[in-house]
């Protein structure tokens, strides 16, 4: 049922004449869960919208649902599922209508769209919420919604334009668990855009981290954290601002720092930060550049006092600028 | 408590205004009617017809309206092209026109010296007037509804979220089903406050029907005619006061029908 998806040499220009996105070559396997992760403006959605067929790309650019070109086929011919960031339920339904409206538009018998609504609703325990309008539900529950109505219709592809972004906190993090889980239960091909990188680590099989209508580097988490291919991907996987350049060669994560009290050190704290897990701390060296280190808590560690830095086994990355 | 007099005192000075400027004025415009001024609405069947007729015209209009500015404003809501805004200057243009003056346009397209008239003739065929029948009071009286109607409907059009549209696309829908199940709901509230004025300003349009309305009676003619022409008070008095409580209570019905957005 889920299939592998190919982009050929899509790019996409504006009306305008802006470059939303640079020709690009793509290839999502079958079942496969992919990121695309960036700042705002780096191309994601628009990537996303060449693949559901929401915008046309280029001359000379090609969409490919499992080897059968779809490049112009219109986004209500190509069986794909969407959630939105804005939710985009449908106001004037209630929530059993809204998740079986792809069956409904479709065709599909009406007790076997029922059938199908009632397991939709048991799976993402709406049940007792079927006959509620949608303005009567919370935004985590409306985001369920969104999501079954997204899956009733069985579709080849999901494709979810930030759907977690309009959440708070705790609540962005418990759906992410439950997409999760339902990603790994449906097996399907799901391509998800966030600029959340917590978020991007967690969901995806593998990640694309895009930088102005470019992808800047495909790999799994680990791949990107460990091996960025360059400063951007460096500095955006990872809490922002965390990683330190020096000479522009050489890339330390600040968890990688050991920090030893030494009147002799070359450097000085300047602050210090507790957050619970580490203690983050800022040091400065006498030539003036400042560098971050994650350590573990030590009262030692104050402003003004001399240390050196030491570094945790092989943590040096090179990484081309 | 205190704070409930406060308001109160702070709300009276437009009490005393709604008070004196309408309540007033209105319920010496019910008892002026008097008795006889209603039993001869009753008695004559020109006064009922003519009422009857003034609705009817109305709600034609209306729905005319709302079809013609619902299709012209989803389209200028979501279509960016070059001449659109003057395009849009051009169809809101008779909000500046008084009612005689469309009344005059009408004439001078289907009167008997007009420019269809004119056209007819010349193709050899019948000299085709209308412009005083019912057919040319609908004219005028949609030529100056749409604006009003168009641009209400274009504002709630250009709010409705797009991507409502495209979560009914991705989920197989057709155009049609996309403009039954989003749009026309989406926009739906103000179809009804957009028709409700329409329908409340074309029974009481008095210019347009001034000029055209030599062969139809509408009520507002009825009322200048029996007020300024047979001096009857006490008949266009009742008369007003049925206009307004007939207006009123379509009005009322469409507010019920669009959850309070109606006028």
């Amino acid at each position: 049922m889920s299939i592998a998806i190919s982009l050929r040499n899509c790019g996409k220009t504006w009306p305008g004449g802006a470059r939303g996105l640079l020709p690009i070559d793509m290839e999502i396997t079958a079942g496969e869960t992919l990121v695309l992760l960036g700042p705002s403006g780096c191309g994601k959605t628009t990537l996303l919208r060449l693949i559901a067929g929401l915008e046309l790309p280029d001359d000379g650019g090609t969409v490919l649902f499992d080897g059968k070109e779809v490049t112009r086929l219109p986004i209500e011919r190509r069986n794909v599922g969407m959630v939105f960031q804005s939710y985009a339920l449908f106001p004037n339904m209630d929530v059993a209508a809204n998740i079986g409206y792809g069956l409904r538009v479709r065709g599909i018998p009406k007790n076997e769209t029922q059938k199908r609504v009632a397991e939709m609703l048991e799976m993402m325990r709406l049940t007792d919420f079927r006959h509620r309008r949608i303005d009567a539900l919370s935004g985590g529950q409306r985001q369920r919604v969104a999501l079954a109505r997204a899956i009733a219709p069985r579709p080849q592809v999901l494709l979810l334009d930030e759907p977690l972004s309009a959440l708070d906190a705790r609540l962005r993090d418990q759906l992410r668990q439950e997409i999760d889980a339902l990603l790994r239960a449906l097996g399907i091909t799901a391509i998800y855009v966030t600029h959340d990188q917590s978020e991007a680590m967690a969901l995806g099989d593998r990640i694309c981290v895009m930088e102005a209508g470019r992808i800047a580097q495909i790999g799994s988490g680990r791949d990107l954290y460990h091996n960025p291919a360059n400063e951007f991907v460096a500095h955006f996987i990872g809490d922002a601002n965390k990683n330190v350049v020096i000479n522009g060669e050489v890339i330390l994560r600040p968890e990688d720092l050991r920090l030893r009290p030494n009147p002799n050190g070359a450097f000085i704290i300047t602050r210090v930060t507790f957050l619970g897990p580490v203690l983050r701390v800022m040091v400065r060296h006498d030539d003036g550049q400042e560098l971050r280190a994650d350590v573990p808590d030590d009262p030692s560690l104050q402003p003004g006092t001399q240390v050196e830095v030491i570094l945790r086994k092989s943590s040096l990355m090179a990484a081309e600028r | 408590m205190h704070d409930r007099l406060r308001a109160g005192l702070l709300i009276a000075p437009a009490l005393a205004i709604f008070l004196a400027f309408f309540l007033i004025p209105l319920g010496y415009l019910a008892v002026a009617g008097g008795a006889g001024g209603y039993s001869a609405i009753l008695t004559e069947p020109r006064f009922l017809r003519s009422l009857v007729s003034t609705l009817l015209v109305a709600a034609a209009t209306t729905v005319i309206t709302l079809f013609i500015s619902t299709i012209m404003g989803l389209f200028l809501a979501r279509v960016r092209f070059r001449g659109r805004s003057t395009l849009l200057a051009l169809l809101t243009l008779p909000l500046a026109f008084p009612g005689v003056v469309v009344g005059y346009l009408v004439i001078m397209l289907a009167g008997r010296q007009g420019l269809i008239a004119e056209v007819s003739m010349a193709l050899g065929g019948d000299r085709i007037v209308f412009a005083y029948s019912l057919a040319g009071l609908l004219l005028g009286y949609v030529y100056f509804s749409i604006p009003r109607t168009l641009l209400t409907l274009m504002a709630a059009a250009e709010k409705l979220d797009p991507r409502l549209e495209e979560a009914a696309r991705s989920l197989g829908a057709s155009p049609f089903g996309v403009l039954r199940d989003v749009l026309l709901p989406g926009i739906a509230p103000a179809m009804a406050a957009a028709g409700a004025i329409c329908f409340a300003t074309a029974t009481g349009a008095f210019g347009t029907a001034f000029a055209l309305a030599s062969r139809i009676d509408v009520l507002p003619m009825v009322i200048y005619t029996e007020f300024t022409l047979q001096a009857n008070l006490a008949v266009a008095a009742a008369l007003s006061f049925l206009l307004g409580i007939a207006t009123w209570a379509v009005l009322a019905v469409a507010r019920g029908a669009s959850g309070g957005a109606a006028a």
